[in-house]
This record gives structure tokens, C-alpha cells and sequence, in this order.
């Protein structure tokens, strides 16, 4: 039974570290910032999450004390990484603002949102001399 | 065997480290440095979590929390010093 636990820890440690791995490979092999923007964020989420998994295992199961600390960093890290990956990718195009003319209309009269929102208000915006809109 | 285990961790973790402070020197531009330190964030904690396991304390957690929060805290300054010019306006 403790084999099969260990076992089991070592394996999720293998994994974490692998797919670790394989988020900075493609750090580095990937071309330009939007793919490379995927390695980091997937895939070494993913094996950070499987390394906190083995180490909770580790200490339930082999030192016989649950820590619950854990739950907490995989949690906070789950939740963060698609933040600070979405943030990044959003000051990306905000320098690389030459993207913008290759882009097709939308279809509608909502502009590309990262683009368009910060310049031209859309029509039927309430406007800054509108008496209804709240001072800023 | 979580000993080998450990030690194919540590390996991957530090050539991981390795290539990320690559990808910081060779840039080329901001954000792929901001990216590569966040990625270099994430990666010692990873180290940090496997330092616990190998000394079997249970004590190197809360660095590793510390250290999850303020990088991602550090990504979200410098993103949005970038894009605003100012952190907190």
C-alpha cells in the first residue's frame, strides 16, 4: 500500500516536472509573444499543479500530517495565471497597435474591444456633456 | 524512489530556470522579459515546493504562497505600467 503511495507521489512528481519542462521549451522554441503566451501559462501551471498534488500526498500519506497550504498556493495560481496571461497579452497589442488595420469589420456597431474601446465612442454612447451619465 | 523522483524535479525545474533567464536576456522586446519572469516566478515555486518534499518541513510553504502573490502582483504592476504609463492613478 505505501508502494503504491509512493508510487503514485513519484509519478505526479515526474509529470509536474515534466510538463514544467515543457512550458519553458516552448518559452523559448515558440516564435512570437501571442504562442509563446500559451507555454508558460498552460503548461507549467499544470505541472506546478501536479508537483502540489504529489507534495500533499507526501505529507497525508508518508509524514501522516495534512497541509492544507497546499490547496491554497494551487488555488491562488490557478486562479492568477489567466489574469496576468490575459493582462500581458493585452499590453501586447496595445504596443503592436499596427495589428489594428488587418482586422475585419466586426459586424457590428461595437468596435474590436481592446482596440477600439479606449479611443472612439460608440454611437448611442452616452457622451461627456450627457446629462444622465455620472461625473467622473 | 520519490528520492529519483525528486531528483528528475529538480534537473527539470532547473534547466526550466535556465531557459527562462535565456528568453530574459535574448528579449526581444518588454514583454516577452515580463513573461519570462513570470514564468521564472512560477518555476521557483516549483523548486520551492520540491526543497519541501526533499527536507520533509512543511515550514517552505508559506514562501512559496508569498512568493505566488507577489509575482503575480509584480506581472500586474508592470502590464499595467505599461499600458498606463502610472500603477495606480
Amino acid at each position: 500500500m505505501l508502494f503504491l503511495l509512493e508510487l503514485l507521489i513519484s509519478l505526479l512528481i515526474v509529470l509536474g516536472g515534466f510538463f514544467v519542462l515543457v512550458g519553458s521549451i516552448g518559452l523559448i522554441k515558440l516564435g512570437d509573444l501571442m504562442p509563446r503566451l500559451h507555454a508558460p501559462t498552460k503548461a507549467t501551471t499544470l505541472g506546478l499543479g501536479g508537483m502540489l498534488i504529489g507534495s500533499m500526498l507526501f505529507f497525508l500519506g508518508v509524514e501522516g500530517k495534512l497541509s492544507i497550504h497546499e490547496v491554497l498556493i494551487s488555488l491562488f495560481l490557478f486562479i492568477t495565471a489567466p489574469v496576468s496571461a490575459h493582462f500581458m497579452a493585452k499590453a501586447w497589442l496595445h504596443l503592436n497597435a499596427k495589428h489594428r488595420p488587418k482586422l475585419p469589420p466586426t459586424g457590428s456597431n461595437r468596435g474590436w474591444s481592446t482596440y477600439d474601446a479606449s479611443h472612439a465612442p460608440e454611437p448611442g454612447w452616452p457622451t461627456s456633456d450627457d446629462p444622465d451619465r455620472p461625473a467622473q | 524512489m520519490i528520492q529519483l523522483a525528486l531528483y528528475f524535479g529538480f534537473f527539470a525545474v532547473s534547466v526550466a530556470l535556465l531557459l527562462n533567464l535565456w528568453r530574459l536576456a535574448v528579449g526581444p522586446k518588454l514583454m516577452n522579459r515580463i513573461l519570462a519572469v513570470d514564468t521564472m516566478v512560477i518555476n521557483a515555486i516549483a523548486l520551492i515546493v520540491l526543497f519541501g518534499i526533499q527536507y520533509r518541513t512543511t515550514m517552505y510553504f508559506e514562501s512559496a504562497l508569498l512568493l505566488a502573490m507577489f509575482g503575480f502582483i509584480s506581472t500586474v504592476a508592470y502590464c499595467r505600467f505599461v499600458l498606463r504609463g502610472d500603477i495606480i492613478e
